[in-house]
C-alpha cells in the first residue's frame, strides 16, 4: 500500500454521485419551481442588461425552434402575406399594410407545449378575425389552414377559433419588430393554445371547409390546443 | 510529443485512449448544445436537424470509451478505484493552503483531482439521465412538470460541468508535465516527486519492499 500507509480511505467519490444524482432528481421534481425562480432573477437582470447575455440563463424566455434545416428569413421589404381559398377577394399585404391596419395589442403567458411558459409577453398587430373580414372570408367555412414560409410548417384552426379576440396576426413583440427568431416578419398568434399553433414566418392564410391537421398535429399533438385542457398537461390557461 | 527522459509510467494506452475520446465527445456536445441553446447562435448555425442529431448521438456515445476501458483494463479500474476513496493524506492535502510544498506523500491522485473526478461523474450521470428524458416523446404522457424539470436540471448542471471542465483545463494549462503524462502516458520523474510523493516513492521502489 505504499505510502498511503495500508488507509483505505472512505468512499467519498461514491457519496458525491450519490449526492449529485439525488440533487438532478430534486431538480427534475422542482422543475417548474426552479425555472420560474431562474426567470425572475434573468428577467430582472436583462432589465439592466445591454449585452444580451442575461438571455444565457437558463430559465429565461423563449427556446427557438425551427422544423426545417435552418431558420428562414424575409425581410420586411420583400414579405407578402397572402389570404386565399373561399374569400370574396384574394389579398397580399406587405408589412405596411398589416401597420395601416386596425391595430390590436396584447399582453399574454406564452406556454410551450414542452413546458416552458413564458410570462407577460407584450403582442403588437392585427386581429385576424379583421384580416379575415378585409378579405370578405366566407364565414360558413368552417376551417383555415397557415402556411409558413419555411416550407415545412403548417397549421390549422376553426373559423370560429380563428375569430376570438386573442388570435393576432402579430408583427411586434415587446416592443420590437418580430425578427427572424421569432418567425417575423410576422406570424401568428393563438394566445389560448399551446405554442405550435402560433405559425411562425407565416406566409399564407387559406380559407377552407375542414381542418386539416398541421405539423405537428400529424405527429400526434391535439389539433385544440387549448392550453391546460389538451395534450394531456394541467398548465394555468394563458387567456 | 516525447515522452520525459527521466519518467515514470503513470497511465497505459487504454487510459489515454479514454481521455482523447471522452475529450472529444464531450467538446462535440459542448458545441452542438451551446447551439440548440443559444438563440444568436441557433440562427448563426442553423442546420437544426444535424445539430441536434450530433448532439444526441454524442451524449449516447459519452459513456461508452468509459465503459469499454473499465472491461479491458485493470489498470483502469485500478485507477477509478483509488479515485473513489479520500484517505488521510488527501484530506490533509485538501486542508491545507501550503499543499503543494508540504511534502505530503499524496498517492497517485491528489483530494482535488479525487472530489472533482466523483463530481464530473455524479454531474455526467445527471446530464445523461435528464438528456434520456428529454428524448422520451410527448406522447409517453410523462407528468407535466418533468419535461421542464429536465430542461432546466440539464442546463444547469451543464453551467456546472462548464465551470469544473474550466477548472480542469486551467490547471491542465498550469502543469505542462501532467498534460505529458496524458499525452504519452509516462510522467516527468521529479515532477511526481514533488506532486505525488507517496505514489512516485511506490512505483520507483516496487513490491519487494511494501510499506515504506
Amino acid at each position: 500500500m505504499g505510502a498511503e500507509g495500508g488507509e483505505l480511505g472512505t468512499p467519498v467519490g461514491r457519496r458525491v454521485v450519490l449526492g449529485l444524482l439525488g440533487l438532478g432528481a430534486l431538480g427534475v421534481a422542482a422543475g417548474p419551481q426552479v425555472s420560474s425562480a431562474l426567470g425572475r432573477v434573468s428577467g430582472a437582470l436583462s432589465a439592466h442588461d445591454p449585452t444580451g447575455l442575461s438571455s444565457l440563463i437558463p430559465g429565461n424566455g423563449f427556446r427557438y425552434y425551427s422544423v426545417t434545416n435552418d431558420f428562414p428569413y424575409r425581410p420586411p421589404s420583400t414579405y407578402r402575406l397572402r389570404v386565399t381559398g373561399n374569400v370574396s377577394q384574394e389579398l397580399t399585404l406587405t408589412t405596411s399594410d398589416l401597420k395601416s391596419m386596425r391595430r390590436t395589442r396584447l399582453t399574454r403567458d406564452f406556454q410551450c407545449v414542452t413546458g416552458w411558459r413564458v410570462t407577460g409577453v407584450h403582442w403588437e398587430g392585427v386581429l385576424l378575425s379583421d384580416v379575415l373580414d378585409a378579405a370578405g372570408a366566407d364565414t360558413d367555412q368552417h376551417a383555415l389552414r397557415f402556411f409558413s414560409y419555411d416550407g415545412a410548417y403548417t397549421e390549422s384552426l376553426t373559423m370560429t377559433q380563428a375569430r376570438r379576440p386573442d388570435v393576432l396576426v402579430a408583427d411586434t413583440i415587446d416592443g420590437q419588430p418580430i425578427g427572424r427568431r421569432h418567425g417575423g416578419p410576422a406570424r401568428l398568434l393563438v394566445a389560448p393554445m399551446y405554442g405550435y399553433k402560433s405559425c411562425k414566418w407565416l406566409s399564407e392564410i387559406r380559407v377552407v371547409d375542414k381542418v386539416v391537421p398541421g405539423y405537428w398535429e400529424d405527429l400526434g399533438y391535439d389539433v385544440d390546443a387549448w392550453v391546460g385542457h389538451s395534450n394531456g398537461r394541467s398548465d394555468a390557461p394563458t387567456s | 510529443m516525447h515522452p520525459p527522459a527521466d519518467g515514470l509510467p503513470r497511465f497505459t494506452v487504454v487510459e489515454l485512449w479514454v481521455h482523447r475520446t471522452t475529450a472529444a465527445i464531450v467538446a462535440v456536445l459542448f458545441a452542438t448544445g451551446m447551439t440548440l441553446y443559444y438563440g444568436p447562435l441557433s440562427v448563426l448555425v442553423s442546420r437544426r436537424a444535424l445539430v441536434e442529431t450530433s448532439h444526441i448521438v454524442a451524449g449516447l456515445l459519452l459513456p461508452l470509451p468509459f465503459l469499454a476501458g473499465m472491461l479491458i483494463s485493470p489498470e483502469l479500474r485500478e485507477d477509478v478505484a483509488a479515485l473513489g476513496r479520500l484517505t488521510r493524506v488527501d484530506r490533509l492535502w485538501l486542508r491545507r493552503r501550503d499543499r503543494r510544498r508540504a511534502g505530503l506523500p499524496v498517492g497517485k491522485f491528489n483530494g482535488g483531482q479525487k472530489l472533482a473526478a466523483a463530481t464530473m461523474a455524479g454531474a455526467g450521470l445527471v446530464l445523461l439521465c435528464t438528456g434520456l428524458l428529454l428524448l422520451a416523446p410527448v406522447r409517453l404522457d410523462l407528468p407535466d412538470g418533468v419535461r421542464e424539470g429536465a430542461t432546466i436540471t440539464h442546463d444547469l448542471f451543464t453551467f456546472g460541468v462548464l465551470l469544473l471542465l474550466g477548472g480542469h483545463v486551467w490547471l491542465a494549462l498550469r502543469h505542462p508535465q501532467a498534460r505529458v503524462a496524458l499525452r504519452t502516458g509516462v510522467v516527468d520523474r521529479s515532477y511526481a516527486e514533488r506532486e505525488h510523493a507517496g505514489w512516485a516513492a511506490e512505483v520507483a521502489a516496487p513490491a519487494e519492499t511494501p510499506g515504506t
